[in-house]
């Protein structure tokens, strides 16, 4: 399995980032206070953001280097990305949106392509439907399948469960990391919920004003928490404010 | 402060029952008002004229030609409007280096400048003399006095309009709409299409209702750059304005045909626009 | 608190503007002319004298085209005098008993205007058709109504086809006489028909041709006192001015001229 590799500096207004991660076979779990820059890192690497130095490199390809002046344009850069809210298009029905992203020599290839991704998440049954007419759980898996759809190299995912009720959280955060387990791709999350990060068993990295403040198992930073937030968010009290909308 | 915080009802005689009471009094005297303001002179227009006098002014010979010119030279204004609009809209909804935003303001100025004034400045620009001007006669055109610049002189003071609700409408666009079709692979050619333009459809659709009223009764601007030529460049405005130098009820008759097709317009743009 | 208070003082705001028309009475008297546009500069010079001459006065002018005058007097505008560029419009109010006895003050003719550099083309009312662009009041103005005369008559004159060829240079009918300057003024378009007065007032940006004679028509300047006048005396002594010599002279200067006897 391939690794995404990033090391970047940058601006995000007021904030200097500085970040080095990698991400492979194990989900990697970014937490953070807010306005810990982990939405900007998030854009860098997508390409949606121009970091002002370093190197992102997806599976040996080069993404990003300032050395080398290698800027891969977002939409080239094979990385699948779903934001908090889903963004679904709301315009367009569940197979409309997960057509969107296909690229097939027919309309009907590309509509048999997108069943088939929507079949491979148990929404099928969906398709015809609007996202105003569907629960958050339903939104997220259709969002997904339109993610996966066009073959991601990685996966990059904002506080994938925030919009979720809490009674249907535990039940989408298992179906979710054992999709993250089957799809094998590198994959970074970002969160604010330790039972997140417990969940998704990967190493656990914490950003703080835009610079990694530690970085381990999520049972080593419960053992030894480095900053008063990972202390707070081993300790269970959830202290953390909820993510902005 | 307390007593309008207080989630229980208010005691009798308290500050915020007075409030309460007077709320429904000053809301219907205020907007009232403007209702009146608004509704009475239109009211008028249409209820002092009767069905034998408003027959009488629509056969007057200005209103066939006026009414044609009048469709034809808004129709044509409105294309352009919408077409070079909406990209530029576009633009600026995403731009936000100063730059831009001085722009943006530019582009507002045609609202406020008094209607002659933008005929002027038409003139300054495309006229014979005009900083233009020169350059087009070169190229063998002549635009004052033409039906084209009718619809130039449409299109300048009615452009803001639609640029201004076009750009609103791009800016409440969910940037996570326009993010996630870039990962899918979309070009911005096709974000725009695809996401942006349909998304903002009531917006776009508000804006080119708001701009083909103004290029309807636009008047001094063309007066100004297009003159005033029958069958040519007499708009319906224009044939108003000529009418009321001898006659009031004709220009009533021609005020309510103008008041007729604006209405019917702006209806029928907001009933197309409902998705 | 504060939002009692606000509340308090925008209210007493709101009663106060509500009196405040009523409460402006102005402190001094206040003589209301409304007058042709034509005869903005000079009526504002007599203005300024008869303030001078009268103290405690404040004269206060309205210029625009007489028909829009004439519109705002029928309903219901009350000013003490009304001077118009035509007597059509003046007729229409003695006949609803709006003005008392009008009597005429000056005379107006048409000229021919050119724009800069087209002297040397245009030499005398017969080159009219070598301009490319003619620009004429509408026929439903007084200048409009003139033109249309002018050119009636010039068919006798200048040839059968003079007005055909006229016509077929008209570019545009404005609908009053100083958009038709402002044509010439900018250089939009070529030659056109405006009142002396219009054509002094742009010296030096147009060049004037004289009109022949035998194809001449007069605009007849009627001014009266309005029935309803606020201050009849003053209304009585600022018409007296108007027609004194030293009005006529003011009118003069501004190239308006001496009626024929009729």
């Amino acid at each position: 399995m391939s690794a995404l590799e990033v090391d970047v500096g940058g601006r995000a207004g007021e904030l200097a980032i500085d970040v080095a991660l990698r991400a492979a076979e194990t989900p990697l779990v970014v937490v953070g206070p807010n306005g810990a820059g982990k939405t900007s890192l998030l854009m860098m690497i997508l390409g949606a953001a121009t970091p002002r130095r370093g190197r992102i490199t997806l599976g040996g390809a080069t993404l990003f280097d300032d050395e080398q002046d290698v800027d891969v344009p977002l939409e080239r850069r094979g990385v699948g990305f779903l934001p908090q809210r889903y963004a679904l298009f709301p315009h367009l029905d569940a197979l409309q949106n997960v057509a969107y992203g296909i690229v097939a020599p027919s309309r009907d290839e590309r509509r048999a392509r997108a069943m088939d991704a929507l079949r491979e998440l148990d929404v099928s049954s969906l398709a015809a439907r609007r996202p105003a007419a569907l629960s958050a759980g339903e939104a997220q898996r259709v969002a997904l399948a339109r993610t996966l759809a066009r073959r991601p190299r990685a996966l990059l995912l904002d506080e994938p469960l925030a919009a979720l009720d809490v009674s249907v959280r535990r039940d989408v955060r298992r179906f979710l990391a054992d999709g993250l387990r089957a799809w094998r791709l590198p994959t970074v999350i970002v969160t604010h919920d330790r039972d997140d990060a417990a969940a998704f068993d990967g190493d656990v990295l914490v950003m703080e004003h835009g610079k990694v403040v530690q970085r381990g198992r999520l049972a080593e930073l419960e053992r030894r928490p480095g900053t008063d937030f990972v202390r707070q968010l081993t300790s269970g009290r959830r202290a953390l404010p909820p993510p902005a909308p | 402060m307390r007593a309008s915080l207080s989630p229980a009802p208010a005691r009798p005689g308290s500050r915020a029952a007075l409030a309460a009471r007077l709320w429904p009094v000053g809301l219907a005297v205020l907007s009232g008002g403007l209702l009146l303001l608004v509704a009475l002179p239109l009211a008028g227009l249409f209820f002092t004229t009767s069905p034998r006098q408003l027959l009488a002014g629509l056969a007057n010979p200005l209103v066939g030609p006026a009414v044609r010119v009048t469709l034809f030279t808004t129709t044509a204004s409105l294309a352009l409007v919408v077409a070079c609009g909406t990209p530029l809209a576009w633009v600026i909804a995403r731009r936000r280096t100063r730059a831009w935003r001085v722009l943006e303001t530019a582009l507002e100025l045609p609202v406020v400048l008094p209607p002659a004034v933008a005929g002027v400045a038409l003139l300054l620009a495309f006229g014979r003399r005009g900083l233009f001007g020169p350059a087009l006669a070169a190229a063998g055109i002549g635009l004052p006095f033409t039906r084209a610049a009718v619809i130039v002189a449409e299109s300048f003071v009615a452009a803001p309009f639609y640029l201004q609700a076009a750009v609103a409408a791009f800016r409440r666009l969910d940037p996570d709409l326009v993010l996630v079709a870039r990962t899918l692979g979309a070009s911005w050619s096709r974000v725009f299409f695809t996401v942006a333009i349909p998304l903002s459809r009531a917006g776009l659709a508000g804006g080119a209702a708001m701009s083909w009223a103004r290029a309807l009764g636009e008047f001094g601007a063309t007066l100004m750059f297009a003159g005033n030529m029958e069958g040519r460049t007499q708009t319906l405005p224009l044939a108003i304005y000529a009418a009321l130098e001898s006659d009031l009820r004709t220009a009533q008759s021609l005020s309510i045909v103008l008041v007729a097709i604006a209405f019917a317009l702006l209806v029928g743009v907001r009933a197309g626009a409902r998705p | 608190m504060t939002a009692v208070v606000t509340r308090g003082v925008c209210a007493i705001l709101l009663v106060l503007l509500l009196l405040g028309s009523a409460a402006a009475e102005p402190p001094r008297r206040e003589l209301v002319i409304f007058e042709a546009a034509s005869l903005k500069e000079p009526f504002a010079r007599l203005a300024r004298r008869f303030e001078a001459e009268n103290a405690g006065v404040e004269v206060v002018t309205n210029a625009a085209g007489s028909q829009e005058l004439r519109a705002q007097i029928e309903h219901g505008a009350a000013p003490d005098v009304f001077a118009s560029a035509d007597r059509r419009h003046m007729d229409a109010l003695v006949t609803q008993g709006l003005v008392l006895s009008p009597s005429r003050f000056a005379c107006n003719e048409p000229v021919l205007i050119l724009r800069a550099g087209l002297a040397a083309t245009i030499k005398s009312f017969a080159d009219l058709p070598r301009a490319e662009r003619i620009v004429v009041g509408a026929p439903e103005v007084p200048i409009g109504g003139y033109t249309l005369q002018i050119l009636g008559k010039s068919a006798a004159k200048l040839g059968a086809d003079f007005p055909r060829r006229v016509e077929a240079k008209i570019v545009s009918r404005e609908p009053n006489v100083r958009q038709v300057l402002a044509k010439v003024v900018l250089g939009e378009a070529d030659a056109a028909i405006v009142y002396r007065s219009d054509a002094r007032a742009a010296r030096g940006k147009v060049a004037v041709v004289e009109i022949p004679p035998e194809l001449k028509v007069t605009a007849e300047y009627p001014i009266a006192a309005l029935k309803a006048a606020p201050h009849p005396d003053l209304a009585r002594r600022f018409i007296e001015l108007v027609r004194s010599p030293a009005g006529l002279s003011e009118l003069h200067e501004a190239g308006f001229v001496p009626c024929a006897r009729p």
